[in-house]
């Protein structure tokens, strides 16, 4: 029922993105040469990472607060251990982050699977736990680049056929959650926890269990988000990518995720961080202080939020008349 | 207040009533029993003045904590008061380089609290969206305009009968913030527990479907409740500025966390339609105790803050397991 209208969703965000591109250019042509633009599909690679991950917690109608937090916390460990270890290849410090990030997503997931305790609480509440251990993990101090090994740092910066290997590592995410969502059962099972529960348990879902699993992914990529953020700033501190989380949740919303659950795609959570992550790239170009940020973010969920509500809304009321006159 | 309140008849009164009860008791013993501990660790924390200080810990964000206590009841949610404190600050600390004067000052205090709340209840009640993402927004909108407003600056030079709200004494330790904190406690109590409005934020909280079908606006109650807790970051914005004496975008972050916790650890259901002020008074002075307790003993602020964030779920996981752990039992 929803696909068309996703489609169309989809494709406004995409006119949206070349109208922005194009109004910016129009004054700053340089932003727009593929170079640059390179650098801003990799400036936003985190982000679409998160983006990803939050979209199906919110589609099984939860919140993750958390990811910012996760993604630091993880960061540090990986730098940590990096410190210790500076001989540990790559693959193993990225498969330990994807690791220990969705151990924290299952620490949230069982919260909110086995307690029903309300996914917002859970997630402001591990958010702040979080924080806390890695002051407690790192004693308050930095890790800063000349710490870390060079292969830990490099890793996300070679160039694989004209692209940093970080904005592949968030092509190859979108491809694969794509084939997820739309191509396995756990994958239509965030869909319909979300759009239905009664019904999704009655078809047999475990709805509880789903929503475990989209935490525990949303953890998983908050982990990946975490070594790729560390090694390309070449830093690792408590406050890392604080606020970082509504950043996400603005980047969904934009995309055209429904707040309540059911409704959303892959590719319009990749839209929604590429909107985002232009205007935060453009910001410094067009002379914004970059202090607009967190504003910016704020209004473009009320606008999106409201958007998305009266599209919803008046979808309802056609198809109401229309029972009435068929009646 | 009203005689009409003695008429409804409240389905969930008695076995309500006697949780809430035990809840309530169990606090105050945790509070008794944190407060002898303290005394017991540390040689300076039985000492007036020291006491007196303590309280400032909870005072601002117990007044918010009021408001979000009918809100929370109501089924709603304000993520976005602690921005709210920064907007009201900023606005007030940009009064203050134009030459306006302290009773200026509270007036630009409370009217942009006013304004917060009534924009967070707009969208709310008017637009139909959920008060979760709403006030996440707003969260960051409102803090994001003082970002915008002072960047990495900040605002001094309050005038200095401003500085009573934060750090003036009504009566030897009594501090204005506290005698500030009782009344409000008091006025809130009333408002909650025996008036109609009250009880009508229960039944919207218990279904608000019902409400609206037994002639409960309930759209105009919960803009009333939005405005509320608007007005009282306005007022916990005016101590606190008052306090620090001076203004920076960063202030009063995570107090969003805080407040909402201290409202769940005092007994508040955080889906809404139970809970009492009794208890967000009691659970104010619990967090007041814990985090003055870990100051002394040198404990650091971000350490606190994972004791805030296990208490917020601790509170609500442990009933929980209780529940499950006595099923079980019940079972065997």
């Amino acid at each position: 029922m929803s696909k068309q209208g996703l489609m169309s969703r989809e494709l406004l965000l995409t006119g949206a993105i070349i109208l922005l591109l194009g109004v910016i250019a129009s004054r700053f042509p340089a932003f727009i040469a593929p170079g640059n633009l390179v650098n801003v599909f990799n400036d936003t690679a985190p982000l679409i990472l998160l983006a990803i991950g939050q979209m199906i917690v919110i589609l099984t109608r939860c919140i993750d607060l958390s990811v910012a937090a996760n993604l630091a916390l993880t960061g540090m460990v990986v730098a940590m251990l990096n410190v210790a270890m500076p001989g540990l290849p790559v693959p193993v410090i990225i498969a330990l982050a994807i690791t220990f990030g969705a151990v924290l997503g299952m620490f949230n997931g069982v919260l909110v699977w086995k307690l029903a305790i309300p996914p917002i609480v859970v997630t402001l509440g591990t958010m702040t736990i979080f924080r806390g251990i890695i002051f407690l993990l790192s004693e308050g101090r930095w890790i800063n680049a000349h710490q870390l090994s060079d292969a830990f740092k490099a890793f996300p910066r070679t160039v694989l056929l004209g692209l940093p290997v970080m904005s592949w590592i968030a092509l190859g995410a979108v491809a694969l959650f794509v084939v997820v969502m739309n191509r396995t059962s756990l994958g239509r099972a965030f869909y319909a926890a979300g759009g239905n529960p009664h019904a999704a348990t009655y078809a047999g879902i475990n709805v509880g269990r789903t929503q475990f699993w989209a935490f525990t992914i949303s953890g998983a990529l908050s982990g990946l988000a975490g070594y790729l953020w560390v090694s390309r700033f070449a830093v690792a501190f408590v406050d890392l990518a604080r606020g970082f989380e509504l950043t996400v949740v603005a980047a969904c919303v934009i995309g055209g995720v429904a707040i309540m659950g059911g409704s959303g795609t892959v590719l319009g959570a990749m839209l929604g961080a590429l909107f985002l992550g232009i205007i935060s790239n453009a910001l410094p170009v067009v002379n914004i202080s970059p202090f607009w940020q967190l504003a910016i973010s704020g209004s473009a969920i009320i606008i999106a939020v409201a958007l998305n509500a009266s599209a919803n809304r008046k979808k309802g009321r056609i198809i109401l008349k229309r029972a009435e006159q068929a009646t | 207040m009203s005689d009409t309140t003695r008429f409804i008849p409240d389905r969930l009164r008695s076995p309500l009533e006697q949780r809430i009860k035990s809840w309530e008791t169990l606090l105050l013993a945790v509070a008794i029993a944190i407060f002898i501990t303290n005394s017991f660790m540390s040689p300076f924390f039985l000492n007036a003045w020291n006491l007196s200080d303590m309280t400032f810990n909870f005072t601002e964000k117990a007044m918010i904590a009021f408001a979000m206590a009918l809100l929370i009841i109501s089924g709603e949610i304000d993520l976005s008061v602690a921005s709210i404190i920064a907007l009201v600050s900023t606005a007030m600390g940009a009064a203050v380089q134009i030459g306006v004067g302290t009773p200026g000052l509270v007036l630009i205090g409370l009217a942009v609290g006013l304004l917060c709340g009534a924009f967070n209840g707009f969208l709310v009640t008017r637009m139909g969206l959920p008060s979760i993402v709403v006030t996440i927004g707003t969260m960051s909108l409102f803090r994001g305009i003082s970002y915008i407003i002072l960047g990495d600056q900040a605002f001094r030079g309050y005038p200095p009968d401003f500085a009573f709200f934060g750090q003036g004494y009504v009566f030897w330790v009594i501090s204005f913030e506290l005698v500030l904190f009782a009344v409000l406690a008091l006025i809130y109590y009333v408002v909650l527990h025996r008036t109609n409005f009250g009880r009508a934020v229960y039944t919207i909280g218990n279904n608000p479907v019902a409400a609206e079908f037994s002639g409960i606006r309930v759209a105009r109650v919960k803009f009333i409740l939005f405005l509320l807790t608007g007005l009282m970051s306005g007022v916990a914005a005016i101590c606190l500025t008052s306090r620090l004496g001076s203004t920076r975008p960063s202030i009063a972050f995570g107090w969003e966390l805080e407040v909402v916790t201290m409202v769940v650890l005092g007994g508040v259901s955080i889906l809404g339609g139970s809970g009492s002020i009794p208890g967000v008074v009691i659970a104010a002075f619990v967090m007041g105790l814990v985090t003055f307790g870990l100051g002394l003993l040198n404990v650091p602020g971000i350490v606190m803050s994972i004791v805030i964030g296990a208490l917020l779920i601790g509170v609500i996981a442990l009933p929980r397991l209780w529940e499950r752990w006595r099923q079980q039992a019940a079972k065997q």
